[in-house]
C-alpha cells in the first residue's frame, strides 16, 4: 500500500511540465540513437550524459532512462525495414520482421514489435514497483561480504551466460578491473599503476571507455563492412495498427513467457540480447507455427521484442535496489547517479524517495509516450537511414569527441577515447565481449572495496564469504553461474546416456 | 586456389587474434609489475594497494595463455579482414587521430568543421555546397546546444578568440 502512495507521489514528480518535456526529448533522442548504426543505448546515454549535468537529478535520470526506452524501441525499426539491427538485441527481430516487411507487412510487423516492447516493459515496471522495495529492504542486511557476493554473482553470470568463450569473457572483465584500479587507491590513498603519468592520477573514467569501445569501435567496424542502406517507405495508418492490435491477444502465452524470460535475464545481468534470443528460440520450439519461424511469422517478432524490453527494463531493478546494474546501459546510468552524488543501493529508497519513485513513475509514462511517438513517427525515423553513412559517421565521431571532452574538460580523455575505439574494434573482431569490460570499469572499485573490507574483517580468511547462509547462498549461486556451461553440458550428456540406456 | 588467394588479400584471423591475445597478456604482466611496486602484502590497513590488481593481473595472464592456446589450436584460415577493408578502417582512424590531436591547438569547432568537410568530400564525394552546409551547420548547432543551452564549455582556438566566443 505504501508503495502505491509513493508511486502516486512519483507520478506527481514525473508529470511536472519540465519532466514531461525532458521525457519526450529523451525518447526522441533515444529512438534516433536506436536507429543509427554504431550508436547503442549504452553509448547513447553515455554521450548525452553531459547534457544533463545542469538539470536536477530526477529530471536528468528521467531523460537518460527515456533515451534508454527510446533506444530499445528504435532498434526494431531498422531491423524490420532494412534487416540492419540497430542494436544487438534486435538481431532476433530481423529473423521474422524483415521477411514480413518484404511481404508488404512492414506496418503489421512494426506495430507488433512496438506493442510487444511496451507490454514487456510494462510487465517489468510492475515487477519493479512491487519487488524493488522488498529487495532493497532485504539488501539493508548486507555487509561487505554480502555486497562482494552480489558483485561476484553479477560477474560470474556474465561469464556463464555469455555466448563468447568463457576465458575471453574473463580476460575482458579483468582488463576492466585493472583499468578501474588505476589511480588513487580509495582505502590506503596510495597511487598505483600510474607509472609516473600525471594524467592517469584520476584513473580511467567509464564514460570515456564506453564512448570509445562502443561508439568509435562500431564506426570502425561499419567502415570495414561498408554499410549499404536501402531506403524504404514505412506507412502506418490507424487501421493497420488496430487490426494488428486485435490479433495480438491470441499470442498472450508467447508474450507472458517472453516477459518472464526477459525479467529473469534482466535481473540476473545477462541483459536484453540473450533474453531476445532465448525467447525467440523457446517460442520457435513451443509454438504450433514453429515451422514458419524465419519466414515472416508475427510470433517471431513478438517473442524477442517482448523479452528484450522486459530485460532492458528489469535490469534497472538490481541497479536501484542493490547498486549492481543488470546491463551495460544500466551500468552507465549507475555511473550517472554517482556523478549526481546519489548512491544507488538499499539506502536510496530511504534517503531519496522522491527520486526513486519519480523514476519508477517515469518508466510507466516514458514507455507510453515512447509507444505513441514511435507509432506516429516511423516514416521520419526511417528517413534518417537514407542519410548516407559518409554524412552520419563524421557527425557521430564529433559527438563522441564532445561527449568524451565534457566529462572532465580534458583533451587527454578524447585521446583515450580514440585509443579505446581502436581497442574496441580489435577486441570485437577477435570475439571478446565488451559489456563485461565496461561493467568491471564501473564496478571494479566497489567490488575491490567490498572484497578488501571483508578480508580486513576476517583477518585475511576467505572463509568470510561462506560464513552465514545468506552470503554462502549468493556465493554458491555465483559459482553455479560461473560453471553453468559445464553443468548444463554434463546434465545434457547424462540425459542422453539415460535415454540411450 | 581460393585459400591461397585469401591469404594474399589480408592478415589471417588466427594471426591477429594471437597478436591481440599476446598484447592482453603483456598488459596483464604490466599490471602485475605495477601492483608489486605498489605492494601486494598485508599492511596496517589490511591488504596493500597492489593486492587486488596483482591477482587481476595474474588472471589476465592465465586467461590470455588459455586463449592463445585455443587460438593456435584452431585450424581455420579465415581472413581477419581484407587489406582493402583495413584500408577503409584506417582511412577513418588516421584522420580521427589527426582531428583529436589538433583539438587543443585549433579548438573543437574549427577541427570538427575541417573533419566533417574532409569526410564528406573525400569519402562521400559530395559537392561543395552540401559539404559547406553540413560542416558549418554542425559546429553552429553544437555551439548553440552545448555552450548556450546546456552551458557545457568546449575547447576553443584562435578563431573563436577572434570571434569573441
Amino acid at each position: 500500500m505504501e508503495e502505491l502512495v509513493n508511486l502516486f507521489h512519483g507520478f506527481a514528480v514525473a508529470l511536472e511540465p519540465f519532466n514531461i518535456a525532458v521525457m519526450i526529448l529523451g525518447i526522441v533522442l533515444g529512438v534516433i540513437i536506436g536507429v543509427l548504426p554504431g550508436l547503442g543505448g549504452a553509448n547513447g546515454v553515455a554521450i548525452l550524459l553531459p547534457l544533463t549535468f545542469s538539470m536536477p537529478p530526477t529530471s536528468a535520470i528521467i531523460m537518460l532512462s527515456c533515451i534508454y526506452w527510446g533506444a530499445l524501441f528504435g532498434g526494431a525499426i531498422t531491423s524490420i525495414l532494412f534487416n540492419i539491427p540497430g542494436e544487438p538485441w534486435s538481431v532476433a527481430t530481423t529473423f521474422d520482421g524483415y521477411p514480413m516487411a518484404q511481404q508488404g507487412k512492414a506496418a503489421e510487423s512494426l506495430t507488433a514489435a512496438f506493442t510487444s516492447s511496451f507490454v514487456g516493459a510494462l510487465f517489468a515496471v510492475i515487477m519493479i514497483t512491487l519487488v524493488a522495495p522488498l529487495v532493497a529492504g532485504f539488501a539493508l542486511r548486507f555487509g561487505p561480504a554480502e555486497k562482494f557476493a552480489v558483485y561476484f554473482l553479477a560477474f560470474c553470470s556474465f561469464v556463464g551466460l555469455s555466448k563468447e568463450p568463457p576465458f575471453k569473457t574473463i580476460a575482458a572483465m579483468m582488463i576492466g578491473f585493472a583499468l578501474a584500479a588505476v589511480g588513487l587507491d580509495s582505502i590506503t590513498g596510495q597511487l598505483r599503476l600510474t607509472f609516473g603519468f600525471t594524467e592517469m592520477l584520476n584513473g580511467f573514467d567509464f564514460l570515456i571507455a564506453v564512448i570509445g569501445l562502443f561508439g568509435l569501435g562500431e564506426i570502425f567496424l561499419t567502415m570495414e563492412e561498408g554499410l549499404n542502406f536501402r531506403g524504404g517507405k514505412a506507412k502506418i495508418d490507424l487501421r493497420v495498427v488496430l487490426r494488428t492490435w486485435m490479433s495480438l491477444p491470441q499470442y498472450w502465452m508467447t508474450s507472458l513467457r517472453s516477459c518472464i524470460i526477459g525479467c529473469w535475464m534482466g535481473v540476473t545481468p545477462a541483459g536484453a540480447t540473450p533474453a531476445s534470443f532465448m525467447s525467440y528460440g523457446i517460442a520457435k520450439r513451443v509454438s504450433k507455427n514453429g515451422k514458419n519461424f524465419g519466414k515472416g511469422e508475427i510470433e517471431g517478432v513478438i517473442a524477442p521484442e517482448t523479452a528484450a524490453h522486459a530485460a532492458g527494463t528489469s535490469a534497472l531493478l538490481p541497479m536501484l535496489s542493490l547498486g549492481v546494474p543488470g546491463s551495460p546501459t544500466a551500468a552507465v546510468l549507475l555511473g550517472g547517479l554517482l556523478i549526481w552524488g546519489l548512491q544507488p543501493g538499499p539506502m536510496l529508497f530511504v534517503e531519496q524517495k522522491e527520486f526513486v519513485w519519480g523514476l519508477i513513475a517515469s518508466m510507466y509514462l516514458g514507455n507510453l509516450v515512447g509507444l505513441i511517438i514511435v507509432l506516429t513517427c516511423v516514416p521520419i525515423f526511417a528517413a534518417i537511414l537514407r542519410v548516407p553513412f559518409s554524412i552520419i559517421a563524421p557527425l557521430i565521431l564529433v559527438l563522441c569527441a564532445i561527449g568524451a571532452y565534457s566529462v572532465h574538460n580534458s583533451t587527454f580523455d578524447v585521446v583515450m577515447m580514440l585509443v579505446f575505439g581502436v581497442i574496441g574494434y580489435a577486441l570485437k573482431k577477435c570475439n571478446y565481449p565488451l559489456a563485461p569490460l565496461v561493467l568491471a570499469i564501473v564496478l571494479g572499485d566497489k567490488a575491490e572495496e567490498a572484497f578488501r573490507q571483508s578480508l580486513l574483517g576476517s583477518q585475511g580468511s576467505l572463509g568470510i564469504f561462506f560464513s552465514n547462509p545468506l552470503v554462502s547462498t549468493i556465493m554458491i549461486l555465483g559459482l553455479i553461474a560461473l560453471f553453468w556451461s559445464v553443468i548444463s553440458n554434463g546434465l545434457a550428456r547424462l540425459r542422453t546416456r539415460t535415454a540411450t540406456a | 586456389m581460393t585459400t591461397q588467394h585469401s591469404h594474399t588479400t589480408g592478415p589471417t584471423h588466427k594471426a591477429v587474434e594471437a597478436g591481440v591475445t599476446t598484447v592482453i597478456g603483456l598488459f596483464g604482466a604490466l599490471v602485475v609489475y605495477g601492483s608489486i611496486k605498489a605492494g601486494i602484502n598485508w599492511g596496517a590497513e589490511g591488504p596493500k594497494a597492489g593486492f587486488f590488481p596483482f591477482y587481476i593481473g595474474l588472471f589476465i595472464i592465465i586467461s590470455s595463455l588459455v586463449n592463445l592456446f585455443n587460438t593456435l589450436r584452431e585450424e581455420d584460415d579465415l581472413l581477419f579482414a581484407e587489406w582493402g577493408q583495413l584500408g577503409q578502417v584506417f582511412s577513418v582512424v588516421i584522420p580521427t587521430g589527426i582531428y583529436v590531436a589538433s583539438l587543443p591547438f585549433i579548438g573543437l569547432y574549427v577541427a570538427s568543421m575541417i573533419f566533417i568537410a574532409w569526410f564528406m568530400r573525400w569519402l562521400g564525394k559530395y559537392n561543395w555546397p552540401i559539404v559547406a552546409a553540413i560542416s558549418l551547420g554542425m559546429p553552429i548547432v553544437t555551439y548553440l546546444i552545448f555552450e548556450r543551452w546546456f552551458l557545457v564549455p568546449l575547447p576553443k582556438g584562435p578563431v573563436e578568440e577572434l570571434l569573441g566566443l
